[in-house]
């Protein structure tokens, strides 16, 4: 479970994150929906243990991350945007180097390496030094990466970027099984049809700011559109109206 | 296993794979720095050997108005061009190395000798012709060896005894030892020691930082239940690790190339054997965490790989500067500057190539600062690495 609450990040004098609070049920797969440089990568970064909030708070499993990064971060698998891997290193020699940073003993990492190289379909490329590998390998071995220690949360920032379809397809079967397993999926997106498409809730932020929460149905509801993307352009649009009441009214906690 | 010998150990494995950067940062030193040095011990020594006998050219300009000087130049191995340059055409020809010198005898020249005046004579060189000088210099003591016994010939002729003119008789008493003079070819050694050292560790300090972030591997790194600083004591280690195999190897390739070298006839000893060479290298050692730890700081500054390897590029000239200030100063080794690095390093070199007693209180500190300076280092690069700024 992920929750995030008051969330405030400056850079300087620029506001990246304003007021970020939403929670990620187990079970579930939650969707950072939001237009470029609308702070969901901060907001990720923050829950990520990479970056440090201003003000706010956020939790893993109840785990502070301000207060508790390592534990923190032992129950997070974290694919942040465009992530790279060691190209002199195999994809299964990447993977298991994460699994030794995680305290997994040599059996233990081989164990899980194959698992994810046989879940993920890598066994073609898994064996091969990683400098020739194409987008979608370099991603599904950074997905395998960030699930070694088998976390109970999992954020990706924008996977899907630059993926082919058949890419995008195997990416989203892998989270639908992560999600039956019982795990908490956060992910960001810019894109409306892939937030569509995978989440059972939906975070929509702006200008740093949440602008609407709910299930895919709910925020065409709220925006009075049937289109979600309709939508999506009516809620992020609208945000400096402070129409707060309106938010209020389609949160569904 | 710790954390940061698993880093060290994945940074040493992925850093053999990438063959190209291995060769640039392991092998350039130990293969061409030796190499470099034996060309030009090689060449110095053609230099000194070959060139004090050998035939010597001076064009001369007007030749048959000193034939007397021609003769005497003739007979000290100076072969001589006639030819009949004017003032100008004499320093065109210098300038454009047609000829080295040029020697011009003015019309006044047979009269004045005649009289016992002051003769004049005319010689045109180029003395930022390194090449030339050694001729130059030649052509001018042979004159003046000319002028000298013209002289006493005169004074002779007058029945004064010419050893009148010789009122004082300095005699050079040069004290250098043969290890002292081959120091002056091997002052530049400890410099090309550590500065191939400090390559050998340069890709691992780049990649640490603004590496990591180019490939966007950094995050992901972050994000492992690790403290960050020993991710970069890890980074830092392996680092270490190239430098101290490089520099075993450059001062062992240095060492056999300096066996052959023949520095014994130019009346030079070095004192290179095995137990000098480990003695050295180990002394270089301490050198290691605190040039990694010094190149990952500036590398963390920089915003990419490019602008990474300008600054740090920049940063191996700083260990020469205490090395050209004693250079250009003439400082013997105190105790005081035993405590700057690299400078304490080139010290306990020489004294080893020396065969000196190297006193245990400037070995004690050289290795004392130099390796709490390491440590201090290390120390501020892990702090760096927590900064948030790190990542771009």
């Amino acid at each position: 479970m992920i929750e995030a609450k008051g969330l405030v990040k400056r850079f300087g004098a620029v506001t990246a994150v304003r007021e970020v609070t939403f929670r990620a049920e187990d079970g579930r797969i939650t969707g950072l929906l939001g237009p470029n440089g609308a702070g969901k990568s901060t907001t990720l970064r923050i829950l990520s243990t990479v970056l440090q909030p201003t003000s706010g708070g956020a939790w893993i499993d109840e785990v502070s991350v301000a207060d508790d990064p390592l534990e923190t971060r032992k129950r997070i698998g974290v694919l942040p945007h465009g992530a790279g891997i060691y190209p002199h290193l195999t994809g299964r020699e990447n993977i298991e180097y994460f699994g030794e940073l995680h305290g997994l003993g040599r059996t233990e990492r081989r164990r899980r390496a194959a698992e994810l190289v046989s879940l993920l379909e890598m066994s073609e490329f898994a064996d091969r030094s990683a400098k020739g590998y194409s987008q979608g390998e370099r991603l599904k071995t950074a997905l395998a990466r960030a699930l070694i220690h088998d976390p109970r949360n999992v954020l990706l920032d924008e996977p899907t970027n630059g993926l082919d379809v058949m890419a995008v397809r195997s990416l989203r079967s892998l989270l639908t099984g992560l999600r039956a397993e019982g795990r908490c999926i956060l992910f960001s997106s810019h894109v409306m049809q892939e937030v569509a498409a995978l989440c059972d809730d939906v975070v929509v932020i702006a200008a740093g700011t949440v602008v609407a929460r709910g299930t895919p149905d709910e925020l065409r509801g709220l925006a009075a559109r049937s289109d979600l993307e309709d939508a999506f352009v009516q809620l992020v649009g609208s945000e400096s109206s402070a129409n707060d009441e309106r938010i209020a009214g389609g949160e569904r906690r | 296993m710790n954390p940061i010998l698993t880093v060290m150990r994945k940074e040493v494995r992925e850093s053999l794979r990438d063959r190209r950067s291995f060769f640039a940062s392991i092998l350039f030193g130990p293969v061409l720095v030796p190499a470099m040095f034996a060309l030009i011990i090689a060449l110095t020594m053609r230099h000194d050997i070959a060139q004090t006998d050998a035939p010597l050219e001076v064009a001369v300009s007007h030749f048959d108005r000193a034939p007397n000087l021609m003769a005497r130049l003739s007979e000290h191995n100076v072969i001589l061009i006639r030819t009949q340059l004017d003032d100008a055409g004499a320093r065109e020809a210098v300038r454009t190395g047609r000829f080295k010198a040029v020697l011009l005898i003015p019309p006044a020249y047979g009269q004045q000798i005649r009289s016992g005046a002051p003769a004049p004579l005319r010689l045109y060189a180029d003395s930022s012709d390194v090449s030339a000088q050694r001729d130059t210099s030649r052509v001018r003591l042979l004159l003046a060896q000319y002028g000298s016994t013209l002289a006493r010939l005169r004074l002779m002729a007058r029945g004064v005894d010419p050893l009148l003119l010789d009122a004082v008789a300095v005699e050079d008493v040069d004290v250098a030892t043969p290890a002292d003079r081959s120091l002056v070819v091997l002052g530049a050694l400890t410099l090309l020691i550590v500065l191939t050292m400090l390559m050998a560790g340069l890709h691992l300090a780049i990649d640490a930082t603004a590496g990591e972030r180019e490939r966007g591997s950094l995050e992901p790194l972050l994000t492992v239940p690790v403290r960050r600083e020993q991710l970069v004591y890890g980074k830092l280690l392996a680092a270490c690790a190239f430098m101290l195999l490089s520099l075993s190897l450059t001062i062992s390739a240095l060492a056999i190339v300096l066996h052959f070298a023949g520095l014994e006839r130019l009346g030079m000893t070095v004192n290179l054997g095995p137990a000098s060479v480990l003695a050295s290298a180990a002394c270089c050692a301490p050198l290691a965490p605190l040039g990694a730890a010094f190149m990952t700081i500036v590398a963390a500054y920089t915003r990419t790989y490019r602008e990474a390897q300008t600054y740090v590029g920049l940063t191996l000239l700083v260990p020469t500067l205490p090395l050209m200030f004693v250079g250009i100063m003439g400082l013997k080794p105190t105790a005081w500057l035993m405590l700057i690095p690299s400078l304490g390093q080139h010290f306990l070199v020489t004294r080893i190539l020396r065969a000196e007693p190297i006193p245990p209180l400037h070995l004690l500190l050289s290795f004392g600062m130099t390796l709490a300076l390491g440590v201090l280092l290390m120390w501020v690069a892990g702090r760096l690495y927590r900064r948030e700024s790190l990542l771009g």
